[in-house]
């Protein structure tokens, strides 16, 4: 990497840098803002009570999802299989309810996590050990995973009505006014938003991600924080795969399948750079709230279903060009008035 | 330059490798079932991979200098609904076709000018084209499909060469491996991709525009995925907004396969082509006696992570072996 490239600069200044993300999140709420307002303006019926509510569910799944992609994009890595690891959990998770239709709703989240975090664990190990670049190792274990799915449900399908009345009531029903999924997905949120932010495991993460040579100065174990990452993203990807279940009751083979795509977009929309090191939670919940928004909208205002994936593809786009933009304005300041910042060295 | 030796005297391995394996899946293929090493079998069979076969040409390029091109498929999808659209509403097929391949070269251009200009990854660039040509192509067929072509055209994706049973698609895709294989090996052009993928800093600063020689891989793949286009389209006598979705995935993983480098810098055209015969005669094979799709995937997958890992950790071994032996060699960058 050169001196000049922004990425390395930036740990050196959270000052300025952490005002810019907060500039580019005040951003995307004030465009989340703009977005929901004027469609409410144009059709109430969007911010009423069942759609707002089904807004949120629709983008709990991609927000959990994002929290894992997060952490691993931060790595400098990314984790295409994902969507595999979500459809093998939903499906062995419901054929776990109707073989003990009594069992506890924890302990399926449960079952969901570990199933993740031993599909996780191969991704770590390929990609921390086995030093396969993590785009091969993921696209790989993407197509091994849906395999496995396929050969196990072979040909079969989990039905709402054969699952525990319970546990399908647990994903569409709500506490104190808050869907279950979106509480439990915001709670999530917050305890990694905390731990990557304030915690020295969290941080070493962007160490890693933004310069892996002063990552291993600095005494960091690079194969073992890959490989907790990688764990840590095929965990969420299992949690999300039970709860997709609770979401949708029915499920086939191809449960999950093109999600890796909306997470990744979601993310970079919301400011993680797929060259590591840069982004929070924050910021990535609001572009996974962002996508659901302008997806829901476009609904609302009777556009053509047809419309839109295109125009989530262009949002993707301004979003990354405007960050890139971003970046090279803050590279700028910081050659051209290094004083500036109160941290030359 | 030490990286581009050493990688061209790994290849030559890696390929022999690829053939010894396409050898072993027709071989195989021949054993499970009698009907598999049959020409009308294996011309049919070969017909299923012409557009993956295009696509890996100029996707191989691209990965050579660094890049990746996600959105391949939907550039198919999308030049496949022009092309549909235009015909049903009456214009003549050549000029259909035409319009097919400028805007599968402006979408490359797109991908390449954001690229290029912007600076963005390739990665995060083509996710959203992928996204946004996908969509366009709903936007301009819906779930509408457009069949009943002449079947002139039809006949150039159903048919063979004539006198043989190649189908002409996979001769097309052949001519075309050919003239990359050569481009990308034999010219000043074709070496410069190396250096770029390998050190893309020294590359610039040894006078290469590296930015031109990008944008003009991304107009290429873009054309590339427009030929893919029109051949699905008349192979499957079909228009579809949804066509050969996905088909992303299987072309980089072909790519991967044949020994390119996803860092860049490394990798040859004919490692690719052999890696899309392998995995299709695999498919094939395993299709032929009733092996469902499921053994496939897990198949494609296996191969794609071997193909990385088994080089790596014979490397780690060899590395481990001569640090016992040093040597005066500087390492390198």
């Amino acid at each position: 990497m050169t001196r000049s490239d922004p990425a390395p600069v930036a740990p050196t200044t959270p000052g300025l840098l952490t005002r810019l993300l907060r500039a580019r999140e005040a951003g995307l709420v004030g465009l989340l803002l703009l977005v929901t307002l004027g469609t409410a303006a144009i059709n109430p019926l969007f911010l009423g009570a069942g759609s707002v509510r089904d807004l949120f569910l629709n983008v709990a799944i991609i927000a959990l999802l994002v929290v894992g992609e997060t952490i691993v994009l931060l790595m400098k890595h990314v984790d295409l299989s994902i969507s595999s690891v979500v459809g093998l959990s939903a499906f062995l998770s419901g054929s776990l309810f109707i073989a003990h239709p009594g069992m506890p709703i924890p302990v399926a989240l449960l079952f969901g996590l570990l199933l993740g975090a031993v599909m996780g664990s191969v991704n770590g190990l390929l990609v921390a050990y086995g030093r396969v670049p993590a785009l091969v190792a993921t696209l790989g274990t993407l197509y091994v995973f849906r395999g496995i799915t396929y050969a196990v449900v072979h040909g079969g399908q989990i039905y709402a009505s054969k699952l525990p009345a319970g546990f399908l009531t647990f994903g569409t029903g709500s506490t104190l006014g808050v869907p279950n999924l979106v509480l439990l997905v915001v709670l999530i949120m917050i305890g990694f938003g905390f731990y990557l932010g304030s915690w020295r495991g969290g941080r070493e993460y962007y160490a890693l991600g933004s310069n892996a040579e002063a990552a291993v100065l600095a005494g960091i174990s690079v194969t073992r924080r890959t490989m907790t990452g990688f764990v840590l993203s095929g965990a969420i990807a299992g949690l999300a795969g039970v709860l997709y279940l609770a979401r949708f009751g029915t499920v086939d083979a191809t449960a999950g399948t093109g999600l890796e795509l909306q997470v990744i977009a979601a993310a970079v929309v919301g400011g993680v750079s797929i060259g590591g090191g840069v982004g929070t939670l924050f910021g990535a919940g609001i572009g996974a709230l962002l996508l659901g928004v302008m997806g829901s909208a476009l609904v609302t205002l009777r556009a053509p279903g047809f419309y839109q994936q295109a125009i989530q593809g262009a949002l993707l786009l301004g979003a990354i060009s405007v960050d890139m933009l971003v970046a090279k304005r803050t590279a700028k300041h910081l050659q051209a008035a290094p004083d500036h910042t109160g941290r030359t060295k | 330059m030490k990286a581009l030796m050493s990688g061209l005297r790994n290849l030559p391995g890696w390929e022999t490798t690829l053939v010894v394996l396409v050898v072993v899946a027709l071989l195989g293929g021949g054993l499970l079932s009698g009907d598999f090493l049959t020409g009308q079998n294996l011309s049919f069979l070969t017909a299923n991979f012409s557009e993956t076969l295009l696509m890996a040409l100029t996707m191989t390029l691209l990965v050579i200098v660094a890049e990746i091109d996600l959105s391949v498929a939907s550039i198919l999808g999308l030049c496949s609904a022009v092309l549909g659209v235009l015909f049903a509403a009456g214009v003549p097929m050549p000029l259909a076709i035409l319009a097919a391949f400028v805007v599968g070269g402006l979408a490359g251009l797109l991908n390449g000018v954001l690229v290029t200009r912007l600076g963005l990854p390739s990665l995060a660039v083509t996710i959203g084209t992928l996204a946004l040509y996908r969509g366009l192509a709903f936007v301009l067929l819906g779930d509408r499909a457009i069949a009943d072509f002449p079947q002139a055209y039809t006949n150039f994706g159903f048919g063979t060469v004539p006198g043989t049973l190649i189908p002409i698609p996979i001769a097309l895709g052949t001519v075309l491996a050919i003239l990359t294989a050569v481009i990308l090996h034999a010219t000043p052009f074709g070496r410069s991709l190396y250096a770029i993928g390998a050190n893309e800093v020294a590359a610039r600063f040894s006078g290469l525009r590296v930015e031109r020689t990008k944008l003009l891989l991304f107009v290429m793949s873009g054309l590339m995925s427009a030929l893919a286009g029109v051949v699905y389209t008349f192979r499957f006598a079909s228009a579809r907004g949804d066509n050969a979705t996905g088909f992303e995935l299987g072309v980089i993983a072909a790519v991967l396969l044949g020994g390119v480098s996803i860092f860049g810098g490394r990798g040859s055209v004919i490692g690719a082509v052999l890696a899309v015969f392998l995995i299709g005669l695999i498919n094939g094979a395993l299709t032929i006696v009733d092996v469902s799709n499921e053994i496939l995937t897990i198949v494609t997958g296996l191969l794609l992570i071997g193909s990385v890992l088994v080089p790596n950790l014979v490397a780690r071994v060899q590395a481990a072996r001569q640090r016992r032996r040093p040597r005066g060699e500087a390492v390198s960058p």
